[in-house]
């Protein structure tokens, strides 16, 4: 019997699998940030151990760097400490660093891709869920805690049950103003944010297949907020283009090599999935959340359900839900005032999110009584936009242009959203407090959340354009 | 185990909710039990959520049960670290997020998987005596409502459960492993 792209990269870097153990897996790729790292190393000094394969490491701070004036001191001390920690780590255990300042520097999971780090076939894991973002490439990517940081630090392996497969395809063409992000926010709305949990899922299908890499990224990127173990979808001409001639992608013969050996990963005609489910991309409308998990999410046109809509174990946390949002049930969302713009996070920051959204402002002014915040998701992002004239575009439109990092994706840094205040984001979690106490998200696609920019309101961005 | 349960009946609790994005910048593991459920548990100045489960006096106890999807979103381990900080040994839930219960059996946290009936039955137990206990047995893998002596048996590893029983962590198995990552390595002609 064939088997799946996962099994196929799974199952080649089994290290050892006995009867009762978890399978010990071989990692290619490990990359770290400040916030879930330090007590791994604490870990490796505790034990008296060096990083078994440094150079199968690499670092960024990402989660709490400011992104206004990153050429100064970080003024919040803690969020200094975490900084200088995983510099001086990185520097003691041999570990490359792309700090504060370095011109790779950036969200992690946009800086894999970009330099070429990420590549078809890998294994990778990160202290951070969104590692799944790295699937796009054909890679079996996902996110770890800190225990196991250490493990792979101090082995280059991680022990773990493997998980199940999922297919989840996307067929027929999208539709005007439908973009990546409407696509999976669709999917996790019609599965929840539990639909995929125990599964690895790999996205197929025509609409799939259309994708650029980077919209592609934010499709895998989220896997996680539906419970998958990570997302992946088989490597094409659009991957090996993408890669080609990246800083550390393969170079000549070596570039021969691995294109021969990519181009075998895909699932075999006859390979069988545990689950397979099947979306038409012509149903899907932009989305947005209206709830406090991003599987509470609608068309932009749609209707909040009513309390009716919803089943009695459910409804109290339902309840709950919009209370904190201050949104009644069987209410609509368009219309809606917004007080913030949040284009940003590893789900929506790299180029072409920010050309898009630069395509749509042209020419228009944000609403008076927004802020709008783009934060692109590296320094090489930043530069390209620039290089670009993108950044007098959002100049011209009252946009701030920030500096690379997590930003108000989590609020570790300055930040943040009100309390009260509703921000329109391209992130990816609409829990509570995620972008400050208290504070209320809608997450949508860069073309919904610029037209919330434009006109204050929740918009049907497709009567814009 | 036996212990008296707190009852938290809200589901996908996500780990932002047990342990929020502010608190995550201590370099050490210790200390973010203070900070569990930081925002339902207090206000803006601090002072304490008197509608709290954790805030009310009647429900104690070294078991947290909760409603289904228990540890969504973040990867953070600080939320199994908070858990364990605080005082919990084991959550009680009818369905896990899988990156949240590997960090919480890293942790010597034990996840009891129950059926949606069961875990109800556990809710209306408490909520008709809060000082209803439950008993946890590992080694035989179930938990019983002692009032009402209903059970059930839950589903753990063996190697992990090995792994609880005697306070061994992945890294001791995965460092007797290096000669044949060695030979792996040596097998590969990519890094990928």
């Amino acid at each position: 019997m064939g088997k799946t792209l996962f099994d196929k990269i799974w199952d080649s870097h089994i290290v050892a699998s006995k009867p009762g153990f978890p399978d010990a897996v071989y990692i290619n790729t490990h990359f770290i940030h400040e916030v879930t790292s330090p007590q791994a190393f604490d870990g490796l000094r505790k034990r008296g151990i060096p990083v078994f394969r440094p150079g199968k490491t690499r670092a960024t701070a990402d989660h709490n760097v400011p992104t206004v004036d990153q050429h100064l001191p970080i003024k919040e001390a803690l969020s200094r400490k975490q900084v200088e920690m995983l510099t001086t780590n990185t520097a003691e255990f041999g570990v490359e660093l792309y700090g504060l300042g370095h011109r790779y520097q950036g969200i992690v999971h946009v800086i894999g891709p970009e330099l070429g780090i990420t590549l078809p076939g890998m294994t990778i894991v990160c202290g951070d869920s969104h590692t799944s973002t790295h699937g796009a490439f054909g890679a079996v990517a996902f996110g770890i805690g800190t225990s196991e940081v250490e493990q792979v630090l101090a082995t280059q392996c991680i022990l773990q049950y493997k998980p199940k497969r999922m297919k989840i395809e996307v067929n027929g063409q999208l539709k005007k103003g439908v973009v990546s992000k409407d696509i999976i926010l669709y999917i996790i709305s019609k599965i929840s944010a539990s639909g995929a949990t125990g599964y690895f899922v790999e996205y197929a299908g025509e609409a799939i297949r259309g994708l650029s890499m980077e919209a592609r990224m934010t499709i895998c990127n989220m896997s996680i907020e539906m419970g998958a173990r990570g997302g992946l979808i088989a490597p094409d001409s659009t991957t090996f283009d993408y890669i080609k001639g990246r800083e550390f992608a393969p170079k000549g013969e070596d570039w021969n090599k691995a294109l021969a050996c990519w181009q075998t990963l895909h699932t075999d005609e006859d390979a069988v999935f545990d689950k397979v489910l099947s979306f038409d991309a012509a149903d899907i409308e932009p989305q947005i959340t209206y709830g406090t998990n991003p599987g509470m999410g609608m068309g932009v046109t749609q209707h909040i359900p009513s309390l009716g809509d919803i089943e009695d174990k459910e409804k109290p946390s339902f309840s709950k839900s919009l209370q904190y949002m201050d949104l009644a049930p069987g209410s609509r969302l368009l219309g809606k005032k917004v007080d913030y713009v949040f284009i940003g996070s590893c789900t929506n920051s790299r180029i072409e999110d920010l050309r898009m959204v630069a395509g749509f402002v042209k020419g228009k002014k944000k609403a008076d009584d927004v802020t709008v915040w783009i934060v692109p998701g590296s320094k090489q992002v930043e530069a390209q936009a620039i290089e670009e004239g993108i950044d007098k575009i959002f100049e011209a439109a009252g946009f701030q242009l920030r500096q690379p990092g997590c930003s108000a994706c989590l609020g570790m840094n300055e930040d943040k959203i009100p309390a009260g205040k509703y921000c329109i984001a391209t992130s990816n979690r609409n829990f509570e407090g995620r972008q400050g106490p208290n504070a209320r998200t809608f997450l949508a696609s860069p073309l919904t959340a610029a037209a919330a920019a434009i006109t204050g309101r929740v918009t049907d961005v497709r009567e814009l354009i | 185990m036996v212990s008296t349960a707190v009852p938290l009946s809200i589901e996908n609790i996500d780990t932002d909710q047990i342990i929020p994005a502010r608190f995550l910048k201590a370099t050490t593991r210790e200390g973010f039990g203070e900070n569990l459920f930081r925002d339902w548990r207090f206000d803006e100045q601090g002072a304490p959520k008197k509608d709290f489960v954790l805030n009310n006096p009647v429900y104690k106890g070294r078991i947290l049960v909760a409603g289904k999807n228990f540890g969504c979103g973040s990867s953070r381990e600080h939320a199994a670290w908070a858990l364990g900080d605080y005082g919990f040994k084991a959550v009680v839930s009818s369905f896990f997020a899988d990156i949240f219960k590997n960090n919480a059996l890293n942790n010597f946290i034990l996840p009891i998987q129950v059926s949606d009936e069961f875990l109800q039955q556990i809710f209306s137990a408490i909520e008709k005596d809060p000082a209803a206990a439950l008993e946890v047995n590992l080694e035989e893998q179930y938990i019983r409502i002692v009032p009402t002596g209903e059970q059930q048996q839950f589903d753990i590893n063996p190697y992990k459960k090995t792994c609880l029983l005697n306070g061994y962590d992945d890294i001791d198995y995965l460092l007797s492993l290096r000669e044949q990552i060695g030979t792996y390595e040596a097998s590969r002609p990519f890094n990928f």
